[in-house]
């Protein structure tokens, strides 16, 4: 049980995929714009992790080393599908404002990096820790910068069509800047910075 | 021909892949710190999305939706793609062997770049005929090398300033990217 827990709390902060490992930026820079994509995303990505872990880590000793890439795209392009398809049927408003990103989870570096580095090297059980912990270090990464963006971006909050408060001074000319693209590598920037004076992170 | 056009500076400047579509991101800030090693990256992108979607398109029109499988296009991209690639790093090292050892490692990674995938998506959803998808990839090669070599320059210049010392490296190539992306949005009226 020991490793399970060191497996799990190794990607929340120490190895997080986002702000140490800067892997998987893409998807985590363009849909930050609001907290609902920012939840959703997080669902979808943790999904196929979890998924594509579980998988990989139960066939790790049948799969010929030599085609292992090609296998592992496979697998993950179709947990992917089935995770496109289902959003597209059952939340049509999120799929569609996430747009073409949830299909470009395949080329995400870091599912395809874990399947590489971890699950098939490893046991279901820890590779089930070991998604669960980088899952939940890109969700947390994800939404504090769809945070920061909505707060600033739009002056309030909203999630899923509920509003909770609006930031006084805000809310009727709000930073706009926030919500367009650049906003969107000003606040990452920052927060790295921000990670690297606390010491959390190592600097160069 | 207009149209044509309008397609290309559209995905070069407007909707810069990196900058507006944040596509590709890995190479462009993993690769940027050189100004050679920058231009072999641009390239070898610029080459590898206009092949794939030269290739996905017919696929896609000619027989994903005859089939009525439209739902395998990404597990189908992403296979042709990754064997495209393959391809594309044989054939290079039989005919040029100088182009090959100045795209190195780059091409291979290429696989698991998403701005070809995004690229690929891009053409069906607009609905792009074979030639505008032709030219849209060339664009968006073309837009993607260009803010490449310009952040490269910038970031070799960077070298040598003094930053605050929690922003060297990562944390200050986030915010040039911010002022890059501030300078294209002036690009926005042109099309």
């Amino acid at each position: 049980m020991h490793s399970f827990t060191k497996n799990f709390l190794r990607g929340i902060i120490r190895s997080n995929p986002t702000f140490i490992l800067l892997l998987g930026l893409c998807p985590t820079l363009a849909v930050s714009t609001s907290l609902d994509n920012a939840v959703g995303m997080s669902a979808a990505f943790i999904c196929v992790l979890l998924a594509s872990n579980i998988i990989i880590s139960l066939i790790r000793n049948h799969v010929p080393v030599r085609v292992r890439i090609p296998v592992f795209i496979v697998i993950i392009a179709t947990l992917v599908t089935i995770v496109d398809l289902m959003l597209q049927g059952f939340i049509p408003a999120l799929s569609k404002s996430l747009g073409m990103y949830i299909p470009l989870i395949v080329v995400n570096c870091i599912i395809l990096g874990r399947a590489e580095a971890f699950a098939s090297k490893n046991s279901t059980t820890n590779s089930i820790a070991d998604a669960l912990g980088i899952g939940i270090g890109f969700a947390w990464a994800m939404i504090l910068i769809s945070l920061i963006r909505q707060l600033l971006g739009t002056g309030k909050l909203d999630l899923f069509g509920r509003h909770l408060f609006t930031v006084p001074g805000l809310g009727d000319n709000p930073v706009a800047i926030f919500l367009l693209p650049m906003g969107a590598f000003f606040v990452i920037g920052v927060l790295l910075a921000l990670f690297r004076w606390m010491g959390v992170s190592a600097g160069e | 021909m207009s149209n044509l056009i309008a397609i290309f500076f559209g995905m070069a400047l407007v909707n810069n892949l990196v900058l507006v579509k944040f596509l590709g991101l890995c190479p462009f800030f993993g690769v940027s710190k050189k100004l050679g090693s920058a231009l072999s990256m641009g390239v070898a992108v610029l080459l590898v999305i206009v092949v794939a979607s030269a290739v996905t398109w017919p696929i896609f029109h000619f027989l994903l939706i005859p089939y009525g499988a439209e739902f395998m296009r990404t597990v189908i991209f992403i296979l042709v793609i990754a064997s495209l690639v393959q391809i594309i790093e044989m054939t290079i090292k039989r005919t040029n062997l100088t182009l090959y050892n100045a795209l190195g490692i780059y091409l291979p990674l290429i696989t698991t770049n998403c701005a070809v995938l995004g690229i690929t998506f891009i053409n069906i959803d607009q609905a792009y005929t074979f030639s505008e998808s032709i030219i849209a990839a060339l664009g968006a090669g073309a837009g993607f090398t260009l803010v490449l070599i310009i952040m490269s320059g910038i970031r070799e210049r960077l070298d040598m300033a003094d930053p605050p010392l929690a922003f060297k490296g990562t944390p200050i190539a986030f915010i040039t990217a911010m002022f890059l992306g501030l300078c294209f949005l002036a690009f926005t009226g042109i099309i």
